[in-house]
């Protein structure tokens, strides 16, 4: 027994299993949050189909199945999206199962989608110009629709049509067309047409803005932010990182300050994020930004101009914070940099600027590109530091448009990051507004995934470009 | 080791006992400096005077005195750490980039003081090529790698740069290998062809000295005797320095030898002469393989 526990202590085979146990554990925390995230993200935009139930007392319900349990009693219940804030005042319902008597999907029932209020579950009723009635009857109006929404969409002024809709329980609502923006049967659309609605719900939600204090609509401002902020940051952090770390590892004497310096840099990667934003807020947004206001935009005072958070602040305070991390990287690309190649160089007669600047610093991008990649993707994910220097909650003006200088670096902007903290912590309508925290942080994700992936591709290629056999 | 400095010796006809004695003898009693110039006939393209050179607190050449000649091949030898790769590197004053190093005497090229501090650094390492122990070719594409110093120069015309990389190549015996792969990476090459390489990239910026750090110490035999036949055909251009750990390579290649031990040059002299006949015994003792 003695000799076999011995054996494997000797062998190392346990430590083997018990790292790959780890390993493997932490890939399946990662892969069932990113099923998580993907289910919910991607379940958001499938148009479910309506059900109207009926009630032991009579009354009936429409709406969307959200999900189901026990209630602290034992007893089954059901939770449905109702919908209708505007006659009921919440969005969401508990339904014992035992009230249910009746579940049916009526192809007539009818989902508008509003600009206010919310999602409209019901039937049409009877369609209205200014009082005159043009049809009548759920078909009728159903038929009539699609051409009179599409002149509402595009015409500037309010439409003339108005409809009629009723709730489960016969109740009347008139919503004028200028307000809905959409209306389907979910349960008489195939497979098919639903595919057909769920890839527009996707385009819908990447390409426009959001509604309703975030909760409706699209995230495409808060996309855009969040890429040209971490754009606009790797522009900053490159240069000032690498030439950080050129002068560290090259042209430094190295010594007890230039150790000093390497710790500081490495301990500056561990400090919270949100002391990099106050400090942002105190130097950036109000020492710089306060300064440039009162030398050149002195006009506008009170109103700051660059005084106040704005997306170059939030890059330049995210590049300080992600600048260590690109001089760590890029100082050990530059010591993986065989000395035969400097002496090479030198032994053409290169100085040594020149040696760095066309053999040792190519030599040494991948190195670099691996330190941008991890700077971008802690800068796409960074929140705290933004909500101080810049990022807001609705920003529809873009940091680019057509009016001149285009680049309005000045502006405030969205970011997914802090869409997820908004729409998911910050809304009035909580539960309205989960599966828009599921989208939103599914296209964080992607968001940083294509980035990460555009960096290792070019790095990959430079690799391929000067890889090749020594011997 | 041992036998094989054996083997390459076997064909030198070894002294008769009683008559080496008495050469060793009369050796000491003349030549107890060694001459720094062993063939006054030649014009001398690099004197080293009275050279000391110290890492930090550690010297590790002690009072070099030699001439190396014009258009010939000299060959330097001796045990690992004798200073001999110390003593070539000072030529194009590449020990300026190793912290703590230092020197005393001087060492000539022509007759100008390459230690002089108003002489362009760069200027002289153009002079005074350089080809290193291991190939070091640049990531880069092979046309890069040779043009590498012309450019550096400031030559920016793409038809004379091109012709430029035709002659180092021919020059290197590399030309038909990579014609028509000029402009693919060079770390594609083979460790031979690499190291040729290193030499036209050396030649395209036209040194008047070749220095060379042991060029076919990761070669096999046949990238070798390439290699060796180059220099043939180099020493009518330029002035060769080679530092070998190969005996039989420096007979064969070199028309002088210096045979370096512990920092000191031991003995200086004509290839044949040093191999056959030397005239110190600890030359005799490391070339015959009693150590070393």
């Amino acid at each position: 027994m003695k000799q076999w526990f011995k054996h494997i202590m000797a062998s190392g085979e346990l430590f083997i299993w018990g790292c790959g146990a780890g390993l493997s554990l932490s890939l399946l925390m990662i892969a069932g949050l990113l099923v998580l995230i993907l289910i919910n993200g991607f379940g958001y935009f499938w148009p479910a189909d309506l059900v109207e139930l009926t009630l032991k007392d009579g009354k009936h319900v429409i709406g969307q199945l959200a999900g189901e349990d026990l209630s602290p009693k034992g007893d089954r219940r059901i939770r449905m999206k109702i919908g209708n804030r505007d006659l009921y005042g919440l969005d969401f319902r508990w339904i014992n199962g035992e009230q249910i008597v009746e579940q049916t999907k009526p192809v007539d029932l009818v989902m508008v989608e509003r600009r206010e209020w919310g999602n409209f579950y019901g039937r049409l009723r009877t369609l209205v110009k200014e009082d005159q009635t043009v049809a009548e009857g759920a078909d009728a109006v159903w038929h009539a629709l699609p051409s009179l929404l599409q002149d509402a969409y595009s015409s500037e002024s309010e439409s003339p049509y108005s409809m009629l809709v009723v709730d489960a329980n016969g109740k009347e609502k008139s919503l004028t067309l200028s307000q809905v923006i959409r209306v389907f049967r979910p349960n008489d659309l195939s497979t098919l047409e639903k595919v057909w609605v769920y890839v527009g719900n996707v385009w819908t939600v990447l390409t426009t803005e959001p509604r309703e204090a975030n909760t409706e609509g699209g995230i495409f401002p808060a996309i855009f932010g969040t890429v040209m902020m971490v754009m606009i940051m790797s522009l900053i952090v490159t240069p000032f990182g690498v030439i950080g770390a050129l002068y560290l590892r090259e042209y430094a004497r190295q010594g007890v300050i230039v150790r000093t310096v390497r710790i500081a840099v490495n301990n500056l990667a561990g400090v919270p994020s949100i002391v990099f934003g106050v400090f942002g807020l105190g130097f950036f947004v109000y020492g710089v930004g306060g300064t440039i206001d009162a030398l050149w935009f002195s006009d506008r005072l009170p109103t700051p101009t660059f005084g106040t958070g704005g997306i170059l602040w939030a890059s330049l305070t995210l590049a300080l914070l992600t600048v260590p991390v690109v001089i760590v990287s890029t100082e050990e690309g530059l010591s993986a940099v065989p000395r035969e190649y400097r002496e090479g160089s030198i032994g053409l007669g290169a100085t040594k600027w020149e040696t760095m600047w066309k053999v040792v610093l190519p030599t040494a991008l991948p190195g670099i590109l691996t330190g941008l990649i991890l700077a971008m993707a802690r800068a796409a994910g960074e929140v705290a530091p933004l909500m101080l220097t810049g990022v807001v909650k609705l920003a529809p003006a873009l940091p680019i448009d057509g009016t001149w200088p285009f680049f309005h670096l000045d502006r405030k902007f969205m970011h997914l990051g802090f869409h997820i903290y908004d729409v998911g912590f910050q809304s009035p309508n909580v539960e309205a507004a989960k599966p828009m925290v599921y989208v939103t942080t599914l296209v964080l994700i992607l968001v940083v995934v294509t980035l990460n992936l555009t960096g290792i591709i070019l790095r990959n290629r430079m690799r391929r470009k000067y890889a090749g056999s020594t011997v | 080791m041992l036998d094989q400095q054996y083997e390459v010796l076997s064909h030198v006809p070894p002294p008769a006992p009683a008559s080496s004695s008495q050469k060793v003898k009369s050796m000491e009693s003349s030549a107890s400096k060694v001459s720094p110039q062993p063939n006054a006939h030649v014009t001398p393209k690099l004197r080293v005077q009275d050279f000391n050179f110290f890492y930090g607190p550690v010297q590790s050449l002690f009072k070099i005195d030699l001439e190396i000649p014009e258009h010939q091949v000299t060959a330097f030898i001796g045990p690992s750490g004798c200073g001999k790769s110390t003593l070539l590197r000072c030529m194009n004053r590449l020990n300026d980039l190793i912290e703590g190093a230092r020197y005393e005497g001087g060492i000539l090229l022509d007759d100008l003081d390459i230690f002089n501090p108003l002489i362009d650094i760069t200027d002289l390492r153009k002079r005074v090529g350089m080809v290193f122990q291991k190939s070091n070719p640049f990531p880069k594409s092979i046309h890069e790698n040779v043009a590498y110093g012309p450019r550096l120069q400031g030559l920016k015309n793409r038809v004379v740069l091109e012709e430029i990389v035709e002659r180092s190549l021919r020059g290197a015996g590399l030309w038909e290998e990579v014609k028509d792969r000029l402009h693919k990476s060079a770390l594609g090459l083979s460790g031979g062809q690499q190291q040729r390489l290193c030499i036209a990239r050396a030649l395209a910026v036209k040194p008047d000295v070749l220095l060379m750090d042991e060029p076919c110490s990761a070669l096999d035999p046949i990238a070798t005797a390439v290699i060796e036949e180059l220099l043939f055909s180099l020493k009518k251009e330029l002035t060769v320095v080679i530092v070998t750990h190969n005996m039989q390579q420096a007979a064969r290649v070199s028309d002088q030898t210096a045979f370096m031990y512990l920092g000191q040059l031991v003995e200086f002299g004509r290839t044949k002469q040093l191999f056959t006949n030397p005239s110190k015994k600890q030359t005799e003792d490391y070339i015959t393989g009693r150590f070393g």
